[in-house]
């Protein structure tokens, strides 16, 4: 885990996304054909108009396992997010009309401070930080991604959760006319997903508004998502409206759409197969094989290991 | 003469429609604008395409027989033909990217994931259709070239089952090719049971027209 707080950014120092991520391309480039150093760089980049603003840390910051991270580009273009559409390049491409501001979050069930919050005042005095994660999907592909965000604990504390609450459920937010794959009963919409309470509360737990040090984009959850690394990527509700404290183990959207396939826990393990494909395995993209050894608790074995002390691992999928 | 040339036009039509898949995605892996997961999009875009062009190549007959146009047979052999080649690059890409070129791991998945079974199971079913597609074979096998290609049907329907048993939840597109084969097997199933063939009065069967015509 890499937590860096850095939360006054002189704007001198912030690059522009449009160099930051031609200078990756461009290094990825020389590096294919055999270049090595070069003046070209600074002039390859003349023309191109820079996007977004990145903070020049992200160039050195890798995961603590030294993995790079990939690019922006990679994080906002390929992934699964069905309210806009099945496919992965869906969620960038049908986004554009989803409003993430204003935003609130109603919070509610055994719970001393529920309510409709803005998401400002919900997240008023909590200190945001840079989070290098690993995303593991469940489909055998994975990215390493620096999140911005917040542990959850953060949240739960201020909202002070009664003794009985024994789970968490998080439901993302339901506008058809916004998340044009919310307009075909694909999934149970809203979808739904959960945590036991000291899931939620564990360190490695965070409530992500941003990706790059930059609010998330709509394709990614904006403006408020779940992130739970040693977990497959489907637990990470997207675009959240709702957080309930709950006595019951709440029924999340994948399980309910399939139990034999989906469970509540969904923790990465290599050992326990997918009924239809393996888990041994996983595609680090942008690569081509599905070569990468897949690691348990997605490599957070030591942080995470023991919430689970006891647990058939096998069965509670 | 005019048949001649409206044939003609069919074919490189196809020939084009058909090639277009491929060279985009060359072009795209070699120029890598594929996207994030270059190898998913490959397997994506050559598994749908044989599936297509297989759909259609089964839809050949059926409109040969409701239009009456003998000469549309002749683009039924490249569009299996394509078909097959299509799923074989299907093939491949999996078993070089998603297997790594390992048997083990190939046959693991083909044994313990049935929407690998169904899978190759279809492109088996191809080969033999495949490898028998020319006149010699036509020729040599005489009437067991009508029953074996009947395969084809097989080989769309394992594929649309491969299809169904993959998508993790919607299952939009899998019920359109289902609906289409459905469709298409319906109006071949009276053929397929009777010992004539059902077949309107021609004096040449599918199978030798096709041959004379190419």
């Amino acid at each position: 885990m890499i937590i860096r707080r850095q939360p006054e950014i002189p704007s001198s120092e912030i690059t522009p996304e449009g160099v930051y991520l031609n200078r990756r391309t461009f290094v990825k480039k020389a590096a294919a054909a055999g270049v090595i150093g070069s003046a070209l760089g600074p002039a390859a980049l003349a023309g191109q108009s820079p996007r977004q603003e990145f903070h020049p840390r992200f160039e050195t910051l890798q995961s603590e396992l030294d993995e790079h991270l990939n690019t922006y580009e990679e994080i906002t273009t390929y992934n699964n997010f069905y309210e806009f559409g099945t496919r992965k390049s869906d969620p960038a491409e049908n986004s554009d009309a989803f409003r993430p501001r204003p935003w609130k979050v109603e919070i509610g069930g055994l719970v001393d401070r529920p309510g409709e919050y803005e998401l400002d005042d919900l997240l008023s005095g909590i200190t945001m930080e840079d989070r290098v994660y690993r995303l593991r999907c469940v489909e055998a592909w994975s990215m390493v991604i620096p999140w911005y965000g917040f542990p959850m604990s953060a949240l739960i504390n201020k909202v002070q959760p009664q003794p009985s609450a024994k789970y968490i459920e998080m439901k993302t937010i339901v506008r058809p006319e916004e998340m044009p794959g919310q307009r075909f009963p694909i999934l149970d919409w809203p979808y739904i997903e959960g945590l036991r309470m000291d899931e939620a509360m564990h360190p490695l737990t965070i409530l992500a508004t941003g990706v790059y040090g930059v609010d998330l984009p709509n394709q990614n959850g904006a403006p408020l998502r779940l992130v739970v690394p040693w977990k497959y990527g489907f637990k990470g509700v997207k675009s959240i409206q709702s957080i309930r404290f709950v006595e019951e183990m709440p029924l999340n959207t994948w399980q309910v759409q399939n139990s034999n396939e989906y469970g509540f826990f969904a923790n990465v393990n290599p050992n326990v197969s997918h009924p239809r494909w393996s888990q041994a395995r996983e595609t680090r993209l942008p690569g081509f094989r599905k070569d990468f050894e897949t690691m348990m608790f997605n490599g957070y074995t030591d942080q995470v290991q023991h919430l689970y002390a006891g647990m058939d691992l096998a069965r509670w999928k | 003469m005019n048949q001649k040339r409206a044939v003609l036009s069919l074919k490189v039509a196809l020939w084009v429609c058909a090639l277009a898949p491929g060279a985009y995605l060359v072009s795209g892996f070699f120029t890598g604008s594929l996207g994030v997961n270059p190898v998913e999009k490959l397997t994506l875009w050559t598994g749908m395409t044989a599936l297509i062009l297989l759909t259609v190549s089964l839809a050949v007959t059926p409109v040969r027989r409701l239009t009456g146009w003998n000469p549309v047979i002749r683009l039924r052999r490249p569009l299996g033909l394509f078909a097959f080649f299509y799923a074989s690059a299907h093939f491949v890409i999996w078993f070089a990217f998603y297997n790594v070129l390992d048997f083990g791991y190939m046959w693991d998945d083909i044994m313990e994931r049935r929407f690998v079974t169904a899978g190759m199971a279809a492109f088996i079913v191809m080969v033999p259709l495949a490898a028998t597609s020319t006149q010699w074979a036509i020729r040599k096998l005489k009437k067991r070239w009508g029953i074996l290609h009947r395969g084809a049907y097989v080989a769309g329907i394992l594929g649309v089952v491969h299809y169904f048993w993959l998508v993790k939840a919607d299952t939009r597109l899998p019920w359109v090719f289902a609906l289409i084969l459905a469709v298409l097997l319906a109006f071949r199933l009276p053929a397929l049971r009777s010992k004539r063939g059902g077949r309107p009065r021609a004096s040449k069967s599918d199978a030798e027209s096709a041959a004379q015509a190419n």
